[in-house]
């Protein structure tokens, strides 16, 4: 009973944030006057003067998307030659982190940010994590601009948008959340590491192995199995304790669904999250701002009810996928249960398959987690999805496959989700026979091409780059579990670059060169290609005339609209997916199972 | 082209705008308030008596001693780290199996042979889940109540105590879920086991 108050109440706060927050975004774009502009608006008019930015400069949709483009590629090339520059990293893997980060993905190869150079973090990383998360957006509010302009050639000027994004949102909600998360005991500081002494002293042979049954003199220091000494046994006595300013980062990584951890275990770790305060904390911050912008968009385009429908959408689909994942993780499996040598009942414990899991979150808090960060392309983790279920696994993996459209990424996720309505418009404006509109704005031919390919490159990228992988003899190297678990690993590292998620089914290994360079292009596909679509639909739809709803117009508000939209994104994500699905983590569930 | 030629400066100078803003002037500020209003929990949480530190409050170690509370599986790592001198320090990492498969299923039974031979005066006891699984973090310094309970008759008879006195140690360390709903009760096992030590004494 408590499990299920924990679960609604995490959605019923989400909601509740969302809301106000998605009017205070909306208010910022267009240039209102909000609470915080008396402040803001001053620095903002002096970052236009210092950047030669004209504010009020129209880009036609080329100009737009060449802006997005070049603007990533600086920050790929800077933040590449700065990992380069720290020398902790090798070529291959500098590359994949630099397209990583750049597109909102944060697939981390190798570990933590905290295992790259302080510079890199700071300068490049955390950097990139802003202006990644204002990217999205700005390209989301080009598209709401051509469903608005009538007979107009410019949607805006990116440098405009990017401003506003990064200064009077993404700032000021992520000093708030960072302070929050101090004051409920997350670190932030600028030390290297500490160490602290053992209660219990651990002894490991000279060959690096831990000696289990050994004991430790304490005087002597002399190790001894059975009485007899251990020669060249090394006694430790201390632990390591990484420090560093994790809270800053941690917002950021949640809100603006980059997700690339501080610690290589990500808010898993203890000190990157150490309580049931700072998970309630973290996890909302993964939907927040990919929520509020349903509402914002409801706003912007002057219908409510839009907002709503497209909002519905998403959470329907998110909360059956997170009960689905609830409900397989606190079953746990046979083989953890041994015919109940194994207590997994919720009594005092949370019970479940708590391999890979926290016992601070448990099972709710964990699985809470798993499906927000795969439905918002965020990809941090504080449980470890290479030990969900296998079923929890699956739709962990599927959620991702959907293209990331249950709310999805900030910005991408709502303009990824508005080309599949834009698809759905057309395929129920043919079956009704009725030339399909969408917001006013007649949908063509050339519409459907570019939402075509902005729902098409997820998968095609995903698909096309797992099926490279597997054919390649060394990969097989890489997997931590054999067999159809094996193949899952491979399966999830590409679909979580591929949906610029970022989490990982950790006990893959991704870090060599073939992988870190299929994977790098995966990531780059998935992000830019869509983008690139997104705005030439954008600057087409705002060239054409508006026109008036008529009796025989198809409503997008209503609840067969939101019914046909998931219809839509499930049949895309199942069709493509179901193969590489039953290979892989459907042939374990079954194999355990019979 | 042209167009190219007029993005790229401003791209440039975009990007070292956000460098100092987002990079050197966000992560000051926070810096500066974390270390003026919360000075404790910014530097990490420690267990210092008498100016010495005894452990991380939220990092597990690993415990073999019948007297002490142990803690979840532990994959130790003493390679990654190491201290100025070059010893080796502990640090530990999640195990990344997949709970449903064979080598996972030989795994457990293999703790839970380990535990039932720790106390077997439990053999028909089932034991809690937390005590046979690695965690998500492979460091997490918890464990539930149930997973505490259960361990209270071998702690009290290897230290030759009542059972009450561990179970008020062990409940003295339990902490409750946020607002008693979002998260798990839970014990920190090495708050038990300084306390049991004497180490710790409030």
């Amino acid at each position: 009973m408590n499990t299920v108050l924990q679960y609604s109440l995490i959605l019923v706060v989400l909601v509740a944030l969302a809301i106000p927050l998605g009017r205070y975004i909306k208010k910022v774009m267009f240039g209102e006057r909000t609470l915080l502009s008396k402040v803001l608006t001053p620095c903002e008019k002096a970052l236009y003067r210092v950047l030669h930015i004209d504010e009020n400069e129209q880009m036609s949709w080329k100009k737009y998307a060449v802006s997005v483009l070049v603007f990533s590629a600086v920050g790929l090339v800077f933040l590449f030659l700065l990992q380069l520059l720290e020398g902790n990293t090798s070529w291959d893997l500098s590359f994949n982190t630099a397209v990583s980060y750049i597109t909102n993905t944060n697939w981390q190869a190798a570990g933590g940010s905290s295992s790259l150079g302080f510079l890199t973090q700071v300068l490049g990383l955390t950097v990139q994590n802003f202006v990644s998360a204002a990217v999205g957006i700005a390209v989301l509010f080009a598209l709401i601009r051509g469903f608005l302009l009538v007979k107009s050639e410019g949607l805006g000027s990116f440098w405009v948008d990017a401003t506003r994004i990064i200064l009077h949102v993404l700032l000021p909600v992520n000093l708030v959340i960072a302070l929050v998360l101090v004051g409920g005991g997350v670190m932030q500081n600028f030390k290297q590491s500490e160490t602290v002494t053992l209660l219990e002293p651990v002894a490991v042979s000279a060959e690096g192995e831990i000696l289990e049954d050994a004991v430790i003199d304490p005087d002597t220091g002399i190790v001894s199995i059975d009485g007899e000494a251990v020669s060249g046994a090394q006694v430790i006595t201390e632990q390591y304790v990484p420090m560093g300013p994790a809270a800053s980062q941690i917002a950021i990584k949640q809100t603006g669904s980059n997700g690339g951890g501080f610690t290589d275990v990500n808010s898993a770790h203890p000190l990157e999250n150490p309580n049931g305060f700072t998970n309630f904390v973290e996890l909302i911050s993964i939907l927040l701002i990919p929520a509020a912008l349903c509402f914002t968009f409801g706003s912007a385009v002057k219908n409510k009810k839009q907002g709503v429908a497209i909002f519905m959408a998403m959470f329907l689909c998110l909360v059956v996928a997170m009960g689905c994942i609830a409900v397989s993780e606190q079953s746990g499996t046979p083989q953890l249960s041994q015919d109940g040598a194994v207590l997994l009942e919720a009594e005092g414990q949370s019970g479940g398959n708590m391999e890979g899991k926290e016992s601070r979150f448990g099972i709710a808090g964990s699985s809470a987690w798993a499906a927000f960060t795969t439905a918002a392309s965020n990809g941090s983790v504080n449980a470890m999805h290479d030990s969900l279920t296998p079923l929890g696994g699956m739709v962990t993996l599927l959620l991702m496959q959907l293209g990331e459209v249950i709310f999805g990424g900030v910005g991408c996720g709502l303009y990824g989700m508005l080309a599949f309505a834009i698809l759905t418009v057309f395929i129920a404006g043919l079956m009704v026979g009725r030339t399909p509109e969408f917001l006013g704005k007649k949908i063509e031919p050339y519409e459907m091409k570019w939402a075509a390919v902005a729902c098409l490159a997820g998968p095609v990228a995903i698909l096309a780059g797992s099926g490279i992988a597997a054919l390649v003899p060394g990969v097989v190297q890489s997997l931590t579990n054999s067999g159809a678990h094996g193949f899952s690993e491979l399966l999830y590292a590409f679909t979580s670059c591929g949906a610029n998620n970022g989490s990982a089914f950790a006990g893959f290994g991704a870090n060599t060169v073939f992988l870190n360079l299929l994977l790098g292009a995966v990531m780059l596909l998935a992000r830019f290609v869509p983008m690139i679509a997104t705005l030439a639909i954008a600057g087409n739809l705002a060239g054409k005339k508006r026109l008036a709803a008529t009796a025989g117009t198809l409503s997008t508000t209503n609840a067969l609209f939101v019914f046909l939209l998931i219809l839509i994104v499930l049949l895309i994500g199942a069709l493509s997916f179901f193969p590489a699905l039953a290979l892989g983590p459907l042939a374990e569930f079954f194999g355990a199972v019979l | 082209m042209n167009t190219l030629k007029q993005t790229l400066p401003k791209a440039v100078l975009f990007l070292l705008a956000a460098i100092l803003l987002c990079g050197v002037l966000y992560t000051a500020v926070v810096t500066g308030l974390a270390q003026l209003i919360f000075p404790e929990n910014a530097n990490g949480r420690f267990f210092i008596v008498d100016g010495k530190t005894y452990g991380c409050e939220l990092l597990a170690q690993q415990y073999t001693d019948d007297a002490h509370l142990w803690g979840r599986i532990m994959e130790l790592d003493v390679t990654t780290h190491v201290d100025e001198e070059g010893n080796a320090l502990l640090y530990a990492h999640p195990s990344n199996l997949s709970p449903a498969s064979e080598e996972y299923e030989a795994l457990v039974a293999e703790r839970v042979e380990r535990l039932r031979a720790a106390d077997p005066e439990k053999a028909g006891e089932p034991i809690p889940v937390d005590l046979v699984t690695c965690s998500a973090s492979g460091l997490d310094p918890h464990i539930s109540p149930a997973a505490a309970e259960y361990q209270v008759s071998r702690i009290a008879r290897a230290r030759g105590m009542a059972e009450e006195e561990i179970r008020s140690v062990i409940e003295a360390c339990t902490d409750q879920p946020f607002l008693g709903i979002f998260g798990e009760a839970t014990v920190n096992v090495l708050e038990v086991n300084l306390t049991l030590d004497g180490i710790l004494t409030d």
